[in-house]
């Protein structure tokens, strides 16, 4: 093993250790245009002051519950359009996909179709025509270099087709299968949840743990442990107060368990495997990543994949809240919800800028909303005009941060 | 006559796009330990020749030969394996990725489960910095967006040369640089020469070639119109083989002929 410190290890070393060091960097990124989730977090103290000033009802464990179980869905299908947002491409048949999701899972459980199929194979099944439309619209894209937002544009309208086509006259199909019903509707017992909440917070503090003590191993600077220890106990407070909240009414839901579970894994693909880093790649320089060798195609199919299954999961969970599906599903504020979730999340509409987490941090954002307006009493017009603000608020903040950072590089 | 064989070595190779012959008929060759200047006008074809080199568009005919024996070059991965390193004119850096990421672009290294080894790639990718001299990168964690053209062009040719690369080609690297900063850069062409290698220059700047050039290869209307010896001519002799060169080569009786 070498002695010296590698050059770099000793210029970290001459930077500000202290706490105060690390808020005065985090505050010079903010000014160079990096802001990170810090509109979101912000955004969500205010609401979340002005609606429990406004309604008693909002600031309650039940309607928590019931909030956490309405945001699901659309960030699940979120999480893919992030994807499909950081090659700088558009997925504008989520909605109807997320639909045909619903629609899938609802037919294959019916008793009454006469071919009964297991809940949980009803889910994978859809999940699996889900990525099988990811995999032919992708084509399109990837293959032929048919523009994205045109592809996926027809297959908003001729998914919705289907989905109308598939329910036939009986314009609804009840779901009965309880693995389904589940998905949207199970509550872990509290001890369960104590229980979750422990493992869910020292997974997290293990593996910050883990990457630490590997940096140091590799004698490489680990930059600032007080950071990643607040991190830690930001994750730890978030998780148990959530726990706590819960646990006042039914407990955890699943259907947040399943939001955290599938945050972790895209996480995990986004940022710490070959695949993730490819994605970040052609977002940023396709020609850059195609002469690195990187196959593009292959990268644009398997992200529109992603967003097709995410989608159907999405789709599926909405059936599962509704216990059924009909003909309006998937249609409404589905699809743009969902991308302006993304959006509001701080994942760039240019591509190659954007973390798995802003789906979950918009989708809290737009159905809090929703959540809180309906409370008030107020009409979807309010609920619009407030979302549409927000987006447009969103976008602004990040054209604005792209140009801060263009002009901060040299 | 010669001793080795050439460590890359291109015999009538001809590339066309549509109608246009981009190059015909075209002999080349770059040793191991040589600086090799390819010049020529705009449009004389030194951007297709290295891009095919690079397995970016594949010649339509002719022989590659890497070490004396043929090889067949048809994608960027064929050029990597054989050792085959382009630093292009644009840099092919993605802004949005740090200095590591983009060292390791399209060749992270991974786990059998994909999993990316951050920590070897950075302390690579900081020795290797390291050996090249490049001492302004402050952080190997910094996108490459908040690099200045000197940074990037450095990291261009780390990532480059980290590979044990045999032959390394590169394409104006001097072209958008300051007077220091390309300083540093024709030193670094130097070193990558004296370290063995076999590097491939593409300039406009008859003053860098001459700097750091052993030989020098005219090109012309897509054409070799000579290979001259650093040492054994001067710049007028370039510049007229450069605007006015015939081509040394009638098509027929070479050995590219034989084959074909």
């Amino acid at each position: 093993m070498s002695v010296a410190a590698p050059p770099e290890a000793q210029l970290a070393a001459t930077g500000d250790v202290t706490v105060l060091g690390a808020a005065r960097a985090y505050l010079e990124k903010v000014r160079a245009g990096d802001v990170g989730s810090l509109p979101v977090v912000f955004g969500m103290v205010i609401i979340t002051i002005v609606f429990t000033a406004k309604v008693s009802v909002f600031f309650t464990a039940v309607n928590f519950n019931n909030l956490i179980v309405q945001m699901a869905p659309i960030a699940l299908i979120a999480i893919g359009v992030v994807f499909v947002l950081l090659l700088g491409e558009i997925d504008l048949s989520i909605g109807f996909v997320s639909g045909l999701g619903g629609v899938a899972v609802a037919w294959f459980q019916d008793p009454g179709t006469g071919h009964h199929v297991p809940g949980g194979v009803a889910i994978a099944l859809a999940i699996g025509l889900g990525a099988l439309i990811g995999l032919f619209q992708g084509s399109f894209v990837a293959l032929v270099g048919v523009p994205s937002f045109v592809v996926t544009l027809a297959g908003l309208l001729a998914w919705q087709g289907v989905i109308i086509k598939w329910i036939g006259s009986q314009a609804t199909i009840g779901i009965q299968d309880k693995y389904v019903n589940d998905m949207a509707n199970y509550f872990f017992t509290r001890t369960a949840s104590w229980v979750i909440a422990a493992v869910i917070s020292l997974g997290f503090a293990l593996t910050t743990f883990a990457g630490l003590m590997a940096r140091r191993r590799a004698q490489l600077p680990i930059g600032n442990p007080a950071l990643s220890a607040i991190r830690v106990g930001f994750v730890t407070a978030v998780t148990f107060g959530v726990t706590a909240i819960s646990n006042h009414d039914r407990g955890l839901s699943l259907a947040g368990l399943i939001v955290v579970a599938m945050l972790a894994f895209w996480t995990f693909v986004a940022r710490r495997t070959t695949f993730g880093r490819h994605v970040y790649a052609v977002g940023g320089n396709a020609e850059a990543a195609r002469r690195a060798g990187i196959s593009v195609p292959f990268i644009r199919i398997a992200v529109f994949m992603i967003s097709g299954a995410m989608a159907a999961l999405g789709g599926v969970l909405f059936a599962a809240r509704l216990g059924g599906v009909d003909l309006s599903v998937g249609g409404g504020s589905t699809l743009l919800d969902a991308i302006a979730a993304a959006v509001i999340g701080g994942t760039s509409l240019f591509g190659g800028r954007g973390r798995v987490v802003a789906a979950l941090l918009g989708a809290l954002v737009i159905r809090t909303i929703a959540n809180g307006l309906g409370l008030i009493g107020s009409s979807s017009a309010t609920e619009f005009v407030i979302t549409g603000a927000i987006l447009l608020a969103a976008v602004t903040l990040d054209t604005i941060s792209r140009r801060r950072l263009e002009r901060s590089g040299r | 006559m010669n001793e080795t064989s050439p460590t890359l070595q291109l015999r009538g190779v001809s590339k066309a796009f549509g109608s246009v012959q981009a190059l015909q008929d075209v002999d080349f060759e770059v040793r191991d330990g040589e600086v090799m200047a390819l010049v020529g006008d705009n449009g004389a074809g030194k951007s297709t020749l290295i891009k095919s080199i690079a397995g970016i568009h594949p010649f339509d005919s002719g022989e590659v030969l890497f070490d004396g024996k043929p090889v067949q070059i048809h994608g960027p991965k064929d050029a990597a394996r054989l050792g085959i390193e382009v630093v292009y004119q644009d840099l092919a850096l993605c802004d949005n990725l740090d200095v590591v990421q983009n060292m390791y672009l399209g060749r992270e290294a991974h786990d059998v489960i994909f999993r990316l080894k951050e920590t070897e790639m950075e302390r690579r990718t900081a020795e290797t910095l390291q050996t090249l001299a490049v001492t302004t990168i402050r952080s190997t964690r910094q996108t490459v967006a908040t690099l200045s053209g000197g940074q990037r062009q450095s990291v261009a040719v780390a990532r480059a040369v980290m590979w044990n690369s045999r032959v390394v080609i590169l394409d104006e690297p001097t072209a958008a640089l300051g007077v220091a900063q390309t300083r540093q850069v024709l030193d670094l062409v130097k070193r990558l020469g004296q370290q063995g290698l076999a590097v491939v220059l593409i300039s406009h700047n008859l003053y860098d070639v001459f700097e750091v050039a052993d030989r020098i290869t005219v090109l012309r209307l897509g054409r070799v119109v000579g290979v001259f010896e650093t040492a054994q001519t001067n710049q007028q002799e370039i510049v007229s083989a450069i605007t006015a060169g015939k081509a040394t080569k009638i098509s027929g009786p070479g050995d590219a002929g034989v084959e074909a």
